[in-house]
C-alpha cells in the first residue's frame, strides 16, 4: 500500500510539472504580470533607461501584448537575458514570451522548438570597424580579429562569409554584447559583427561614434521577432495579434493621438472603414476570440502607439541610432511589414 | 539462585523494528536510503516528464553534426566544418593547458613563497605575508578580470608597432617595439611568441582524429632517457661517495647528459623558428597566445599558489624543531637542512592539501568564461550548448567530464602520496 501511495505521489507531481506549462495566458493572466524575456541592454531595442523604464522596440511588443491581456501596457516585467541565456529562459517558462532581437531560424523553429511568431524588425548581419583602419569593405578583413557574441546566428554568418571569400579571421567570442562592445572600443578586435541594427545602436552608445564606421556588406538575413514556446498556439496567437494590431494600425493612420477620435467617428458612423470598426471593437468582439478584452486593439494603440510611432520613436532618423525604415517600412510603402486581414 | 531469568524466546514482533536497538538502527538507514531512491527516481521522472510536454528527447546525436563556428585559441587543427564533438576536445585541451599550466607555475611559486614566509629575513617574511593575504581574500573571477583588463587596455595596438619608411627617413621609432631581439610582440590583444618548426620531423599520425607528433614523442623520450641516464650517475656518485667520503664532481656531467642527446635529435630534425611579423591587421606567423590564457594562467597561478604556500608552511611547521637543530649540530647549513631534511618529511603533510589545491586549478579554470577563455565551459557549455539547443545533454556532459578528471587528478596524486608517505609496518 505504502508503494502504491508513494508512487501515486511521484505520479501526481510529475502530472503537475507537466500541467503548469499548459496554458500560457491563463498563467499570466493568472499573476497579473507579463514576464517578457529582453536584452540586457541595446538601445532603441530594449533596454532601461537610468530609472530602470524599459524602452525599445522590441519592448513596445511587449507593453503591447500587455496592454492587450491586461488593459495596461506597464503589467510587464522584463527579464534581462544575454544570447546564451534566452532561449533555455524561455523553454524553462522563466519568461512567457521572448523578444531579444532573436533570428528566426530553421533550427530553432525545429530543433529548439521555439515558435516564432512575427517579424518586427527585418535586419542582416554588417560589420562595424574603427575610422582610421582604412577598411571600405568587409572583405577587405582578411586576418583581421573580430569580436562576436558567441551563441548567436552571427557566428555562424560570420564563419561562411570569411569562408565564401576564401579569407582569414581571428576570431574572439565573447558571451556578453556589452562586453564585446568594450574589447573592440578598446582595440582587442578590428571589427566588430552583430546584426545592423545593433551596430547602429551600439555605435550610438559609444564615446566617439564619428571614428566608427559601418560597412556597407550585409552578409546575411536575420528576421527578428518574438518568439514563444512550442505547442502553445493560443498565447502565439496572441503575441501576434498584439504585433499585428500595431502595423494594422499604421496601415489605417490611427496614432496614439487620434485613436479617441476614431473610436468616436467609427462608433457614430455605422458606414466607417469596417476593418477600423472592428480593429477597435466597436462592431463586434474581436478580443473574445483569442481570450482577451474586446477593447485590446483600442488600449494597445491608445498606450504604446502604433508600429510607425514606435519605430521612429525608438530606432528611427530622429534618434541617435538613426535607422532609415527600409525593409521594415509597410507593404504598402515598399516595405516587408505586413499584416494579415482582421476579420 | 538464578542470576537472571533467560530471555523470553518469543518471535520476531514488527515493532522491534522501531523499539529494539539492535533493528533500529538499519530500519533508519533501510527508510533514508527508500527516501533518497525516492527523490533521485522523482527528479529523473520530473525530467523526463518535462522533456517530454516539450516535445524534446535526450539525444547525443549533435556532437556529430558540423559545429559551424570557429574558435580562436586552438591546440589541434579545427575549423568550422568539425563537429561539435571535436569543438569539445578542443575545449577540453584548452581547460587541461591551463590546469597544468597553473598546478606547475603554482607549486613552484607556493614552494618558494612557502618557504620564504618562514624566513628569519623580517621584511621577506613580511612581504610574503602581505602577498599571501591579498590573494587569497579576494574573488578569484575579480584578479582574472583585473590582468585580463590590464593586459588588453594598457599594451599597444598592433599597428603601433609598424615600421615606415617615411619614418625611417624622419628618424622617428614606432610607438612599440617587440621584445627579446625583435621575436616577442605583446600587443593589446595577445602575446606572440615564436613558433618551433623542424625542417624533417618524423611525421605525424590520427588517433581518432586526434594528431599524434611522433618528432614531439620522441623529443620526450630522449628527454626521459637522459633523465633516467642522469640518475644512474648520481647513484654511482652517491655510492663512491659513501665508500670514500668524497663526492666527485658530477655537475657538468648532468647538464651534458640532459641536455646534448635533446639538443642533437632537435637539431637533426632541423628545429628553426618561425617569427611573429605584422601584416596587415594582426601579427602573422609565430604563435598567438591569447591575453584570456595569459589572465587565467596568471590569476590561477598568483592565487593558488598562497594556497599551496600555505599548505607549505604547515608542513613545515609540522616538523618538530629538533630536526632542523639535529641537522644544524651536524653541520649541515641551511639549504641542505631543507632540501634533506625537513622537505621530505614536510611532503607528507603538504600533499594531500596540495591534491585538493590541483583539483581547486581544474576546476576554476571555468571561470575563464568571464574573458572569453575558450575552454570546455567555452565550447561545449557555451557555444555549441546555444547552437544546438541541447541543454541537459551538455551540461550532463560536461559535468562527468569534470568528474572524471577531478578524480583521475585524485587517483593520480594519490598513488604519488602513497609513494612518499611513512611506510609504517
Amino acid at each position: 500500500m505504502r508503494k502504491s501511495v508513494f508512487l501515486g505521489t511521484v505520479a501526481a507531481a510529475t502530472l503537475f510539472a507537466g500541467l503548469a506549462s499548459a496554458g500560457t495566458l491563463d498563467d499570466v493572466k493568472a499573476r497579473g504580470q507579463l514576464l517578457c524575456g529582453s536584452n540586457t541592454g541595446l538601445t532603441g531595442f530594449g533596454s532601461p533607461d537610468a530609472s530602470g523604464n524599459w524602452t525599445g522596440l522590441d519592448v513596445d511588443v511587449c507593453r503591447a501584448v500587455a496592454a492587450a491581456v491586461f488593459g495596461d501596457s506597464t503589467k510587464v516585467k522584463f527579464v534581462p537575458l544575454t544570447g546564451e541565456t534566452r532561449f533555455t529562459a524561455l523553454q524553462s517558462g522563466e519568461v512567457d514570451v521572448l523578444v531579444r532581437n532573436s533570428t528566426w531560424t530553421y533550427s530553432r523553429d525545429t530543433d529548439l522548438k521555439l515558435d516564432f511568431v512575427a517579424v518586427n524588425y527585418y535586419d542582416g548581419q554588417g560589420f562595424m570597424v574603427k575610422k582610421d583602419l582604412g577598411v571600405s569593405s568587409a572583405k577587405e578583413l582578411d586576418g583581421a580579429t573580430v569580436c562576436i557574441q558567441s551563441g548567436t546566428t552571427t557566428e555562424l554568418n560570420l564563419a561562411d562569409f570569411f569562408k565564401t571569400n576564401k579569407i582569414s579571421y581571428t576570431p574572439v567570442n565573447v558571451a556578453d554584447d556589452a562586453e564585446a562592445l568594450r574589447q573592440f572600443e578598446a582595440g582587442a578586435c578590428d571589427a566588430y559583427t552583430t546584426d545592423a541594427s545593433g551596430l547602429a545602436a551600439s555605435r550610438a552608445g559609444l564615446s566617439s561614434p564619428q571614428d566608427y564606421v559601418i560597412l556597407p556588406e550585409i552578409i546575411s538575413k536575420e528576421p527578428l521577432g518574438p518568439a514563444v514556446r512550442h505547442g502553445d498556439s493560443a498565447w502565439g496567437d496572441v503575441i501576434r495579434w498584439s504585433y499585428f494590431t500595431m502595423l494594422i494600425a499604421e496601415e489605417k493612420g490611427i496614432t496614439k493621438a487620434n485613436v479617441d477620435e476614431i473610436v468616436k467617428a467609427a462608433t457614430d458612423d455605422t458606414n466607417y472603414d469596417p476593418e477600423v470598426r472592428r480593429l477597435l471593437g466597436v462592431d463586434g468582439d474581436m478580443g473574445k476570440l483569442m481570450g482577451v478584452d474586446a477593447k485590446f486593439a483600442y488600449n494597445i494603440i491608445k498606450q504604446v502607439g502604433n508600429y510607425g510611432e514606435s519605430f521612429e520613436a525608438n530606432v528611427g532618423t530622429n534618434t541617435p541610432i538613426g535607422l532609415a525604415r527600409g525593409l521594415n517600412a509597410l507593404w504598402t510603402q515598399g516595405g516587408l511589414q505586413y499584416a494579415p486581414p482582421l476579420r | 539462585m538464578s542470576f537472571a531469568d533467560p530471555a523470553p524466546k518469543a518471535g520476531f514482533r514488527l515493532s522491534q523494528l522501531i523499539y529494539d536497538t539492535r533493528y533500529r538502527s538499519y530500519t533508519i538507514q533501510v527508510v533514508v536510503l527508500l527516501l533518497l531512491v525516492a527523490v533521485l527516481v522523482w527528479l529523473v521522472n520530473n525530467t523526463v516528464a518535462n522533456l517530454a510536454v516539450r516535445g524534446k528527447d535526450i539525444n547525443f546525436d549533435f556532437l556529430w553534426g558540423r559545429a559551424g563556428y570557429d574558435i580562436g585559441q586552438t591546440l589541434i587543427p579545427y575549423t568550422n566544418d568539425s563537429t561539435h564533438g571535436r569543438a569539445l576536445v578542443i575545449g577540453l585541451l584548452n581547460t587541461l593547458l591551463v590546469a597544468v599550466l597553473a598546478s606547475f607555475f603554482a607549486t613552484i611559486l607556493g614552494v618558494i613563497v612557502g618557504v620564504l614566509r618562514l624566513s628569519n629575513n623580517w621584511l621577506v617574511a613580511r612581504l610574503m605575508t602581505v602577498y599571501v593575504e591579498v590573494f587569497r581574500n579576494i574573488p578569484l573571477l575579480l584578479w582574472i578580470i583585473l590582468v585580463f583588463v590590464i593586459l588588453g587596455e594598457t599594451r599597444p595596438g598592433p599597428k603601433d608597432f609598424k615600421v615606415t619608411q617615411e619614418m625611417l627617413d624622419a628618424g622617428q621609432q614606432p610607438a612599440a617595439s617587440m621584445w627579446f631581439w625583435d621575436s616577442v610582440a605583446v600587443t593589446n590583444r595577445g602575446t606572440n611568441i615564436p613558433r618551433p618548426l623542424l625542417e624533417h620531423g618524423i611525421g605525424s599520425f590520427d588517433i581518432l582524429g586526434l594528431p599524434i607528433n611522433l618528432s614531439v614523442i620522441a623529443t620526450i623520450l630522449v628527454l626521459f632517457g637522459s633523465i633516467w641516464v642522469n640518475r644512474i650517475l648520481l647513484r654511482k656518485a652517491s655510492a663512491m661517495q659513501e665508500a670514500t667520503g668524497i663526492r666527485p664532481t658530477t655537475w657538468w656531467k648532468s647538464l651534458l647528459i640532459i641536455v646534448v642527446p635533446t639538443l642533437a635529435l632537435l637539431l637533426a630534425m632541423g628545429l628553426h623558428f618561425e617569427y611573429p611579423e605584422l601584416k596587415g591587421f594582426n601579427f602573422q606567423g609565430g604563435l598567438l597566445v591569447f591575453h584570456s590564457l595569459t589572465a587565467l594562467l596568471v590569476a590561477l597561478t598568483l592565487y593558488s599558489a598562497t594556497y599551496i604556500a600555505e599548505a607549505v608552511r604547515s608542513g613545515i611547521q609540522a616538523i618538530s624543531r629538533g630536526q632542523s637543530e639535529a641537522a644544524h649540530a651536524l653541520g649541515l647549513r641551511p639549504g641542505r637542512t631543507m632540501s634533506l631534511v625537513i622537505m621530505p618529511q614536510a611532503l607528507r603533510v603538504i600533499i594531500p592539501p596540495l591534491i585538493s589545491q590541483y583539483l581547486n586549478i581544474t576546476k576554476n579554470t571555468t571561470l575563464g568564461m568571464a574573458i572569453s577563455y575558450m575552454d570546455l565551459k567555452g565550447t561545449l557549455g557555451g557555444i555549441t550548448l546555444n547552437q544546438t539547443g541541447r541543454e541537459l545533454e551538455c551540461m550532463l556532459l560536461m559535468m562527468l567530464i569534470y568528474l572524471a578528471l577531478s578524480l583521475l587528478i585524485s587517483a593520480l596524486m594519490n598513488i604519488y602520496n602513497n609513494a612518499v608517505r611513512l611506510k609504517e609496518r
